[in-house]
């Protein structure tokens, strides 16, 4: 599978560009700083600061509650959609500010895939629902080649070459949600948000996501949503622990390298919470 | 004396559960016995002129000579005109209601409350809006095919609303956010997920509010439906008339004959309406989605 040179993408392509976007390679995919969002006024997060970076897992840890997804929906402004949600601070996507006014999050939502909790196959056929993101995103080349690349990548072809016009709904929870994965791999998206995907599956299904996550991570940065320390442990590349304050208000209490987070964390609420002794 | 024995229900209990029972079962008959009494009276005295007569023949003032097809074309042109009206606006404002309108703004909120009470104006208060607003007054089209099927519009107009925004709810959101996630507009969305997802619900709803529209009379009398039409409409600016406002027209004679036609006249509408219902069903069943 030959990978297309990488170009730094563009969200709004007339917008001056940001002052500090020098496109070095170790610049973060995404850079959050002092990050807040409030729904109806009541904060939800504050004070987020986060790298995401290419090649790399990142997960989000913390007890339910503490702004993980929230954050995680900041990413490709998926808050947009919740009435009454204020988001602050700055979230730099490859240095270009997403909530600038210039750009559409629409355009965002081309460039950041997402996965949900819940597989939400389309109620069509397998092909159609891999085929739906390229299509009404105009992609030009053969619809046949853009499905079987998007579910090899998904490693869900050899599952479903024969039946690709039968609905998505006939397959496994397991296999829907790798549909769901396939289908955002489609768009070619250069990040992947994933928000607890496998809290509905069972433990084979899990491994077999997990398996998928690693091998994806050659080709894009993700931002992994779990309540499942393990699956942090296993898979991530660095974590960052979020919990929150008296006010319930969310932040992050460390970002590290994984191993680091799990066996020598720096805050004491960090080591707590990944020892099981609260959550 | 061991705590782990079942008891047997009372007697009193097993009574009053009989009673409940019987008392749910002459509910349903007393409705089912009703419609199958009203329908067979119906074929029984309409029976004689129950043949390709009442369809291909025009309204005559010899009963033996008189048919309804005049009235039954004139149905099918106001009921299908109404259905062309109704369709897009009633969907196109269901979507804006469900999709778009902010629901906190006084005049979103305006615009639902009078919506439903719309659903419940009587229709004859329509005929007058109609009589005023369509036949005479701002648009001044007479008493024609579009001025009724305009005016039956806004009479239906409401149920279509309501059962398309029904309809659209039942689209989980699992499926916008789905579709929105992947960089598809809003409109992308609407036009390729929520729409498809709510053909079923609303196709349904359009027909039960075209059913309902088949069989007004007051309105369109009003209208001046009821001069006697021996010509089927051509065009929009047709005069008309109509099955229900034909049915009431020979009931209203003396001649017995004309009862019987008018008889033979209400079975040909309760076929029309058991047609549209069923093709309602077949929709339903049809293009019926598990979330």
């Amino acid at each position: 599978m030959s990978e297309p040179v990488v170009q730094r993408p563009v969200l709004a392509p007339d917008a001056p560009p940001a002052p500090d976007a020098p496109a070095s390679l170790g610049e973060p995919v995404f850079r959050l700083r002092g990050v807040g969002v409030a729904y109806g006024g009541t904060p939800a997060v504050r004070d987020i600061d986060l790298d995401v970076r290419a090649n790399e897992i990142t997960a989000l840890i913390g007890p339910s509650g503490c702004g993980k997804s929230t954050v995680l929906r900041c990413l490709n402004r998926m808050n947009d959609l919740v009435l009454d949600a204020r988001v602050g601070g700055q979230v730099l996507y490859h240095g270009q500010d997403i909530y600038a006014s210039h750009v559409d999050p629409v355009e965002v939502r081309k460039l950041v895939g997402m996965v949900f909790q819940k597989p939400n196959p389309f109620p069509k056929s397998i092909f159609d629902n891999i085929a739906f993101g390229p299509r009404v995103l105009g992609m030009k080349g053969s619809m046949d080649e853009i499905v079987e690349r998007a579910l090899r990548r998904a490693a869900l072809w050899d599952e479903v070459k024969d039946r690709l016009e039968q609905s998505a709904y006939g397959m496994s929870g397991g296999q829907q949600q790798r549909l769901c994965i396939a289908r955002a791999l489609a768009t070619d998206p250069d990040v992947i948000l994933m928000d607890e995907p496998c809290s509905a599956l069972d433990p084979i299904s899990t491994a077999r996501i997990e398996d998928l996550l690693l091998e994806l991570r050659r080709n894009y940065a993700i931002v992994i949503v779990t309540h499942n320390m393990q699956q942090a442990a296993r898979v991530s590349d660095r974590t960052a622990f979020f919990t929150v304050d008296e006010a319930r208000v969310g932040h992050v209490v460390e970002m590290d390298a994984t191993e680091r987070i799990f066996q020598n964390p720096a805050d004491p609420r960090t080591e707590a919470y990944v020892t099981g002794k609260v959550g | 004396m061991s705590t782990t024995r079942i008891a047997p229900a009372s007697q009193r209990e097993r009574a009053l559960g009989g009673l409940f029972r019987a008392a749910l079962l002459v509910s349903v008959a007393v409705g089912i016995l009703t419609l199958v009494w009203l329908i067979l009276s119906i074929l029984i005295e309409g029976g004689p002129r129950i043949d390709g007569d009442v369809i291909a023949r025009f309204p005559s003032s010899n009963p033996e000579l008189a048919g309804a097809q005049s009235a039954i074309m004139g149905t099918i042109w106001v009921v299908g005109l109404t259905a062309l009206i109704t369709i897009p606006v009633g969907v196109g404002a269901a979507v804006y209601l469900e999709e778009y309108a902010d629901r906190e703004r006084w005049w979103n909120r305006l615009i639902e409350l009078n919506i439903q009470n719309l659903a419940a104006v009587p229709s004859i208060v329509y005929g007058i809006l109609g009589l005023a607003f369509f036949v005479r007054g701002f648009l001044g089209l007479g008493q024609t095919v579009l001025a009724a099927a305009l005016t039956l519009s806004l009479l239906v107009l409401p149920i279509v609303i309501i059962s398309s925004r029904e309809a659209i709810r039942a689209v989980p959101d699992s499926i916008r956010h789905g579709a929105l996630a992947l960089g598809a507009t809003q409109w992308q969305t609407i036009w390729r997920q929520v729409l498809p997802g709510a053909i079923p619900g609303m196709a349904t709803g359009s027909i039960l509010a075209l059913s309902r529209a088949i069989g007004e009379a007051a309105p369109l009398v009003l209208l001046g439906g009821l001069t006697f039409i021996t010509f089927n409409p051509e065009a929009l600016d047709s005069a008309f008339t109509v099955l229900p406002i034909q049915i009431f027209n020979w009931i209203s004679r003396p001649q017995e004959e004309f009862h019987v036609l008018a008889a033979a006249a209400i079975v040909v509408l309760l076929v029309l309406l058991v047609a549209m219902n069923a093709v309602a069903i077949f929709l339903r069943n049809k293009y019926q989605r598990k979330w």
